[in-house]
């Protein structure tokens, strides 16, 4: 087996084993596995609807996936994700609610209010760590619970008590009529474009820039770079800030395009959190991301269609999911053995 | 290569599984109906509900609208399912929208919105199926084909807190709120004005979790204000409210005469409340989202579905209730609470709907 066949096999190994495991849970509790997945199937692909809302769930987490991994390029681990993408959600959804321009100001206007919100909520981590040492682990967990409480107290100052900022303008919505008719009224929006978009950004940055030359050197070795004339402390900011900006977007494509609000939450939304494993499971590339965020949102999305056509319990489902991903992130494993057998039978 | 042609095989499989499951589950409603058909007369008509996040079996409101539409699928000879009733849980927020569209494509009658926070989703749904008929409980959706259902819980807490003034000793009452909002505020201000009522001495210690499902966060709050010397806590906490159940079943179990009671809201969760032989349940503020759910189904069945419109149930429409406390509250006491639900009922006692 050469190396190529190999690349292509674990992915589909890691898959199928996933679907087996997922099958015995279904098949153990008592609910039909070829019925659970062909309702996951409908769910993603089922119908134009269906489809139109697994990009809609995929596009938040191409941004928050490429949050995470853009830190992790530098050395960094930014589990502020999640925060940064509700201060982003918030901004985004202020400047749509108290403004109104016309769309062409309006809406990069809110746009870029998220990204700055997401990037100065990790600009404070950023800070702390280059200046002081101070784990980015432990300061952006702690800033997740300050974004979420802070948000939901300005969306309570902002609405006189109520629970939600209201519909945000016209003019500052990334809502499309075409992608609505194309859809059957699925939510899916242009914000797929500005994920795609930042994703070819993330890439160009890292590849093509000196800056990015520089944030990927200080990722592998810190003393190196200092030693080689890099300012690592800058770095270490602009890194974070950046990686902000990218989790903001995400809130941005919930402000402007799925909710067209920001409400009161009482937990967090998830997405910045799994925007860790999605990062992971695309191996910090961008391309990587775009497969895992893909992975992730199909399964996300289509999962819930699971209870409503196959009767199966939203508990069963969620651990269905957890292990097709758990299988796909232990890829490493099935090419070890790959490669183990390989051997043996080169050996003979 | 043979593997590549098992994955070929494969995506065949599934992608002919998907059109040959279409055809098996449309042929099977063709043959329900029919059958059903026979049986009875009104089974061609079905309900649904979508959770908020609580789930379903919250012990508290969804459970009490999904035992309405469950109640109303058995009287009229229904099956769980499409075509007859069904349920689906919110994981987040963003799957109100999916799930309402779910369900209406599913072509249930009247598809349920349980919760004020399937507000905005229920409106972004009704315009986009002008067609379909929706209904949603405790907030006011104003479209020709929603039905908005609301309560009077200020009315009911203020029984509520008639009967904890009444019964506690220690004259230290606790409330405990899931987030802060206009439906949790019309708990706070009844209750508070009812305690208020009988003896304006009485502390009122309000704590808000700003979470309806952490059920810890409610149990470590509970802790807190039984140790400060509150011996009766009405949480209106949704799921997060369990944690106040867990905290004072604990402590009653280690020392049978620790003076703690829990008043239970939404249904009535006696069941909840029991310790061995005791049970540490006052009473309950029952909201009877079922008989509001049931109603609009009633309705909608006969023919005219209530769109648009909006009906409040309070204490004289017998939509909000004490429910009977099995024993612990004497009878003398219960008389009072009933001259003050009959002043209510009759107007001459207005409550408030925010705290003022």
């Amino acid at each position: 087996m050469s190396n190529r066949v190999i690349n292509i096999l674990v992915p589909v190994i890691s898959v199928i084993l996933g679907l087996l495991v997922g099958a015995v849970i279904m098949l153990v509790s008592g609910y039909d596995p070829v019925k659970g997945y062909i309702a996951l199937w409908n769910g993603i692909f089922g119908d134009a609807y269906n489809m139109g809302e697994t990009v809609r769930q995929i596009t938040p987490y191409l941004l928050s996936g490429l949050a995470v991994a853009f830190a992790f390029r530098t050395g960094l681990f930014n589990i502020g994700v999640e925060g940064q993408l509700i201060v982003g959600w918030f901004a985004a959804a202020y400047v749509g609610v108290a403004f109104d321009f016309p769309m062409y100001i309006h809406l990069p206007l809110a746009i870029l209010a998220a990204a700055v919100a997401g990037g100065l909520w990790a600009f404070i981590p950023g800070l702390l760590k280059a200046k002081l040492q101070v784990h980015e682990v432990i300061v952006t967990i702690m800033m997740n619970y300050i974004a979420l409480h802070t948000t939901n107290a300005l969306i309570k100052v902002m609405s006189d008590g109520g629970d939600n900022t209201g519909t945000i303008h016209a003019s500052a919505s990334l809502k499309s009529a075409f992608f609505e008719s194309m859809t059957d009224f699925s939510r899916l929006h242009y914000g797929i474009f500005i994920a795609i978009a930042m994703v070819v950004v993330m890439w160009f940055i890292l590849e093509k820039t000196t800056t990015g030359f520089e944030l990927k050197s200080v990722g592998f070795n810190q003393h190196a770079s200092q030693y080689a004339g890099m300012n690592v402390q800058k770095n270490i900011i602009l890194s974070m800030v950046i990686s902000g900006v990218f989790a903001g977007l995400a809130g941005a494509m919930e402000a402007l395009g799925t909710f067209q609000y920001a409400s009161i939450k009482s937990g967090f939304t998830g997405i910045g959190f799994d925007g860790i494993a999605v990062a992971l499971l695309g191996a910090n590339t961008p391309l990587g991301i775009i497969f895992g965020a893909t992975l992730f949102g199909a399964l996300k999305y289509g999962a819930l269609n699971m209870p409503n056509e196959a009767g199966i319990p939203v508990e069963i489902v969620s651990i269905v999911i957890a292990i097709i991903i758990f299988f796909v992130a232990c890829g490493y494993v099935i090419r070890y053995f790959l490669e183990k057998t390989n051997k043996k039978k080169e050996a003979k | 290569m043979t593997k590549r042609k098992f994955g070929l095989g494969l995506s065949l499989v599934l992608a002919a599984g998907t059109i040959l499951g279409a055809c098996g589950a449309s042929d099977e409603e063709a043959s329900k109906t029919v059958d059903e058909g026979a049986k009875k007369e009104a089974t061609d008509f079905s309900i649904a509900m979508v959770t908020d996040t609580g789930g379903v079996d919250d012990k508290s409101f969804n459970q009490s609208a999904w035992e309405g539409i469950e109640a109303f699928g058995k009287e009229n000879g229904l099956e769980k399912g499409t075509g007859g009733y069904d349920y689906l849980i919110s994981t987040s927020d963003a799957d109100y929208v999916t799930n309402l569209n779910s369900l209406a494509r599913r072509d249930f009658d009247v598809v349920y919105g349980v919760g004020y926070l399937l507000e905005e989703p229920i409106g972004t749904i009704a315009d986009q199926k002008p067609d379909a008929q929706f209904a949603i409980i405790d907030a006011i959706v104003d479209k020709p084909n929603v039905a908005s259902a609301m309560f009077k819980e200020q009315e009911g807490s203020y029984l509520a807190g008639v009967a904890a003034a009444l019964m506690s000793d220690s004259k230290k009452i606790g409330f405990v709120g899931g987030m802060e909002s206009e439906v949790i505020g019309r708990f706070e201000a009844g209750f508070i004005e009812g305690v208020k009522a009988i003896d304006p001495n009485i502390e009122v210690d309000v704590q808000y979790l700003a979470s309806f499902s952490d059920a810890s966060l409610g149990k470590t709050t509970a802790n807190r204000m039984y140790s400060s010397g509150v011996d009766i806590i009405f949480p209106a906490a949704g799921a997060a409210g369990n944690g106040v159940f867990a905290e004072a079943k604990e402590r009653k179990t280690k020392d049978a005469n620790a003076n703690v009671w829990v008043i239970g809201v939404d249904s009535d969760q006696y069941e909840e409340g029991a310790v061995g032989d005791t049970n540490i349940t006052l009473t309950s503020m029952v909201k009877r989202v079922d008989l509001a759910v049931q109603n609009i189904a009633n309705e909608a069945m006969a023919g005219n579905f209530p769109g648009g419109k909006t009906v409040t149930y309070g204490v004289a429409e017998e939509g909000v209730v004490l429910a009977d406390s099995r024993g612990a509250i004497p009878q003398e006491v219960l008389d009072q609470i009933q001259e003050y639900s009959d002043k209510i009922a009759s107007g001459e006692i207005v409550v408030p709907e925010t705290v003022e």
